[in-house]
């Protein structure tokens, strides 16, 4: 019961609207980011996700930074990582927690301003026991 | 706090190179419940920072929704021979810090 409540104020909004309001006058649009991560995961405690972004990575043009979002757990955000021209690259990968299957988004933020995303559904089998269920 | 770091054995000058770290860490979500039935109270790291020689190359700002024993992989470019540092701090203010030495051809 308590959990329900709780999901429902969570998913009501779609991931990209909620985000392009709260960060950027801009909708993150599809493309030159590419999030990979299993589509069936047996536990939801560690899911293995590599995201990767294309980008030149020089002083002019760069990914400034990354945000993963999730559809379902408690706290949405699940992380950001900043980068600059030093990484070369823009590629991270990393081991998430999913409270249940759902859909994650990657979103990246541009040093030109432009937001770029892509997000991948995961089957969760066993959920992380971050909502208390 | 324990942290493992890899670094690559042979970078040379300009290339592109990947580090890894892990750090021991339970990122307790605060919703889990000890064994007397109570909450475990939320305990996260929520930042890490690496410093090559000094100058920040990368940042990460965690939440529970990261594993525990939190691992990221990153790429940097290698730009001298020296040392990574890396920092974090966790939500009881603990910090953590680790080097690792890094040498480049």
């Amino acid at each position: 019961m308590k959990r329900r409540g709780f999901l429902s104020g969570v998913v009501v909004l779609p991931v990209a609207g909620r985000v392009g309001k709260a960060f950027a006058q801009t909708e993150p649009k599809r493309g030159r980011v590419k999030l990979e991560l299993p589509v069936l995961a047996d536990n939801g405690n560690s899911v293995p996700m590599k995201v990767r972004v294309e980008s030149p990575m020089s002083e002019a043009d760069h990914v400034k930074s990354i945000r993963l979002l999730s559809e379902r757990n408690p706290e949405r955000e699940m992380a950001v990582f900043h980068l600059g021209p030093r990484a070369g690259a823009a590629e991270i990968s990393t081991r998430v927690r999913l409270a249940g299957s759902q859909v994650v988004t990657a979103i990246a933020e541009m040093s030109d301003g432009s937001q770029w995303m892509d997000s991948a559904h995961v089957q969760v089998t066993l959920s992380a026991c971050v909502d208390g269920s | 706090m324990v942290a493992r770091i890899r670094v690559p054995q042979d970078a040379k000058r300009g290339d592109v190179i990947r580090i890894a770290v892990l750090v021991q860490h339970p990122m307790e979500t605060g919703y889990r419940l000890d064994a007397d039935g109570k909450k475990v109270p939320k305990n996260v790291i929520r930042s890490l920072v690496c410093r090559y020689n000094g100058v920040e190359v990368f940042r990460a700002q965690l939440s529970p929704g990261i594993a525990a024993n939190p691992f990221l992989e990153f790429p940097t470019i290698a730009a001298e021979s020296g040392e990574l540092e890396f920092t974090w701090v966790d939500d009881a203010g603990v910090r953590g810090s680790a080097k690792q030495a890094i040498a480049v051809a």
